[in-house]
C-alpha cells in the first residue's frame, strides 16, 4: 500500500483500516497533524485529499490510496507561508496553535474552492473545528482577509520574524 | 487478529461479498465506523469498503430521483427541499464530503443519541429503498427498511419529486453528530402531506397526528408532541425539544402551503 503525501510517496506498514492521522503521525512524523478527539469532533485532524477537507481520523488509509493527501508541511514553510498561513498570522488567528494547522488546511479548501469572505459563510466553512483558545473571531477575520486577497496586500505584511515565532517539527 | 478488508470494485461484487450479511462490517464514508474502531468499540473480522463500487450517483428520471449509497451528501446540497437542506446542515464540509447517504440511513441509534437525520427527509418523500442481503435483493418503504434492523446492504435510495418541500431545524453553532431537532415536510404531487421528525427519538418519526391535522399549522404542531417520545440527552431536553417540536411543524406547514 503506497500513500502521495505532500508530493511524496511513502509505502504504508500500518493495517488498511489503520486510520490516515496513525499513518501520518506515527509512521511519517508528519506531527503538523494532530489527534484531538480521534473521533472527528473537533478538526484537529484536518486534511486535504485531492484538495477537499477530510478529517484524517476518520479515514482508513486504505482509502487514501491513489489520492494526493496535502498537510500544512505541503502548503508552505517558515520562510515562504501560503496567503493564508500569512493571513493567519497578520490577524493574530492563533494562541496555542494546536488546531492552526486543521484550519489552515480547512481555509485553504474553502477560499480555493471560491468561498466567499461573508462571515456567516467563513464560519460553516470551519464549524467542524474546535479552537479553546482564540474565540474564533480573529480566525473568520483571517479566513474573510484572505478572500478578499486584492484587499489584502501580501507585500506590505511582511512578517517581522524577531517577533513571530513559527516552529515546525517536533512531535507536539 | 487480521481483519479481512474488502474493496469491491462494483456493485454486484459488493453484493456477493456481503451475502447474507452475517459476519460483515461494511464501511463507506466511515465517519462513523471509524470513530468505532479507533476506539475498539468495533472489532469485526470482515469489512467491506464501499469507497470502489460504483454506488456514488444522483440519477433523475422524469420525477424519479435515484441516489446511490454511497453518495456523498455534500452531492445532494443541490436537491429541493426538504433534502437538499436536510443534507447541507448536516456536520461541516468534510463530513458532508465523507459521509454517504448509505451510511446516514443506516447508522445504528445508540443509547447515547440520535442518528441519521436524512432519514426525516426521506421519510417525508414517502422514498423506497433497494437493498440485497438473506433473501438476495428487495425494494421496500424507507419506513420499513429502517425497521428490519439494519441487517441489509443499502444499494440505493429513490423518492418522486414533491409538489412542495420544507425543512426547518434548531439552529446549531457547532457541528454536533446529529441534529437535535428537525422536521421534514412534503407535499406529494397527489396532494398527501407527509411530515418526520429526526432528532427528536432514536430514529427518524413519521408525524401521523400533525399530519391529519395538516389543515391548521398550528394545532398541528401540538398535535406532533402525541407521535413522538421525546429523547432527552446532553445536546436539548426532552422539555426543550417539546417547546421547539410544534413551532418547527408549524413552520413546515406553512412554508408547504405557500408554495402550494
Ligand atoms: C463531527 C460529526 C458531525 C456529524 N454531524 C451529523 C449531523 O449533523 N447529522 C447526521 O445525521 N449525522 C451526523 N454525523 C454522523 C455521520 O457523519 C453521518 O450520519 C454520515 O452520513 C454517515 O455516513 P458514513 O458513510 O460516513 O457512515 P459509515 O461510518 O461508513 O457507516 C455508518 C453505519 O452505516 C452502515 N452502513 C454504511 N453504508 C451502508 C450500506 N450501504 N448498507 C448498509 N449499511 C451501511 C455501517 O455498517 C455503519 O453501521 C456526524 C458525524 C461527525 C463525526
Ligand atoms: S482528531 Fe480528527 S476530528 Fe478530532
Ligand atoms: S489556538 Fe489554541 S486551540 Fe486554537
Amino acid at each position: 500500500m503506497r500513500i502521495e503525501v505532500n508530493g511524496a510517496g511513502h509505502n504504508v506498514t500500518s493495517p488498511p483500516l489503520a486510520s490516515l492521522l496513525t499513518v501520518l503521525r506515527e509512521e511519517m512524523d508528519v506531527t503538523s497533524v494532530k489527534a484531538g478527539c480521534e473521533s472527528g469532533g473537533c478538526g484537529a485532524c484536518t486534511v486535504l485529499i485531492d484538495g477537499q477537507p477530510r478529517r484524517s481520523c476518520l479515514t482508513p488509509v486504505v482509502t487514501a490510496v491513489g489520492s494526493e493527501v496535502t498537510t500544512v508541511e505541503g502548503l508552505g514553510t517558515p520562510d515562504s507561508p501560503s496567503a493564508i498561513q500569512q493571513s493567519f498570522i497578520h490577524h493574530y488567528a492563533m494562541q496555542c496553535g494546536f488546531c492552526t494547522p486543521g484550519l489552515v488546511v480547512a481555509a485553504t479548501a474553502y477560499v480555493n474552492g471560491g468561498g466567499s469572505d461573508d462571515l456567516d459563510s467563513v464560519a460553516e466553512a470551519i464549524s467542524g473545528h474546535v479552537c479553546r483558545c482564540t474565540g474564533y473571531n480573529k480566525i473568520l477575520e483571517a479566513v474573510a482577509a484572505a478572500v478578499k486577497s486584492s484587499e489584502f496586500d501580501l507585500s506590505s505584511t511582511a512578517v517581522d520574524k524577531n517577533t513571530v515565532v513559527i516552529k515546525t517539527g517536533g512531535a507536539v | 487478529m487480521d481483519i479481512d478488508v474488502r474493496i469491491p470494485d462494483s456493485s454486484r461484487a459488493a453484493a456477493a461479498d456481503f451475502g447474507d450479511g452475517s459476519g460483515v462490517s461494511v464501511m463507506a464514508g466511515g465517519t462513523i465506523m471509524m470513530n468505532l474502531l479507533n476506539s475498539y468499540r468495533a472489532q469485526p473480522s470482515k469489512v467491506l469498503l464501499l469507497h470502489k463500487a460504483g454506488l456514488s450517483y444522483v440519477n433523475q428520471d422524469g420525477s424519479t430521483v435515484t441516489i446511490g449509497a454511497t453518495t456523498p451528501l455534500a452531492d445532494l446540497a443541490g436537491l429541493p427541499a426538504p433534502l437538499g437542506p436536510c443534507a447541507a446542515n448536516i456536520g461541516d464540509p468534510a463530513i458532508r464530503g465523507q459521509g454517504t447517504v448509505g451510511g446516514n440511513l443506516c447508522a445504528i441509534a445508540s443509547e447515547e443519541f440520535p442518528v441519521g437525520d436524512l432519514q426525516g427527509a426521506l421519510l417525508a418523500l414517502g422514498a423506497t429503498v433497494r437493498s440485497t442481503g438473506e433473501g438476495g435483493e428487495r425494494t421496500e418503504g424507507l419506513a420499513e427498511f429502517l425497521s428490519s434492523g439494519g441487517s441489509r446492504l443499502l444499494l440505493e435510495v429513490s423518492f418522486q419529486l414533491p409538489a412542495a418541500g420544507a425543512f426547518e431545524a434548531l439552529r446549531r453553532p457547532h457541528t454536533k453528530h446529529f441534529t437535535p431537532l428537525a422536521v421534514s415536510g412534503a407535499l406529494a404531487s397527489d396532494g398527501e402531506v407527509r411530515l418526520a421528525a429526526t432528532g427528536a427519538a432514536s430514529t427518524g418519526v413519521r408525524l401521523s397526528s400533525a399530519e391529519a391535522a395538516a389543515n391548521d399549522p398550528s394545532e398541528a404542531g401540538q398535535a406532533a408532541l402525541e407521535d413522538v417520545t421525546l429523547a432527552d440527552d446532553a445536546l436539548a431536553s426532552a422539555w426543550y425539544r417539546g417547546r421547539t417540536l410544534p413551532t418547527l411543524v408549524e413552520r413546515v406547514l406553512t412554508q408547504l402551503k405557500e408554495q402550494a
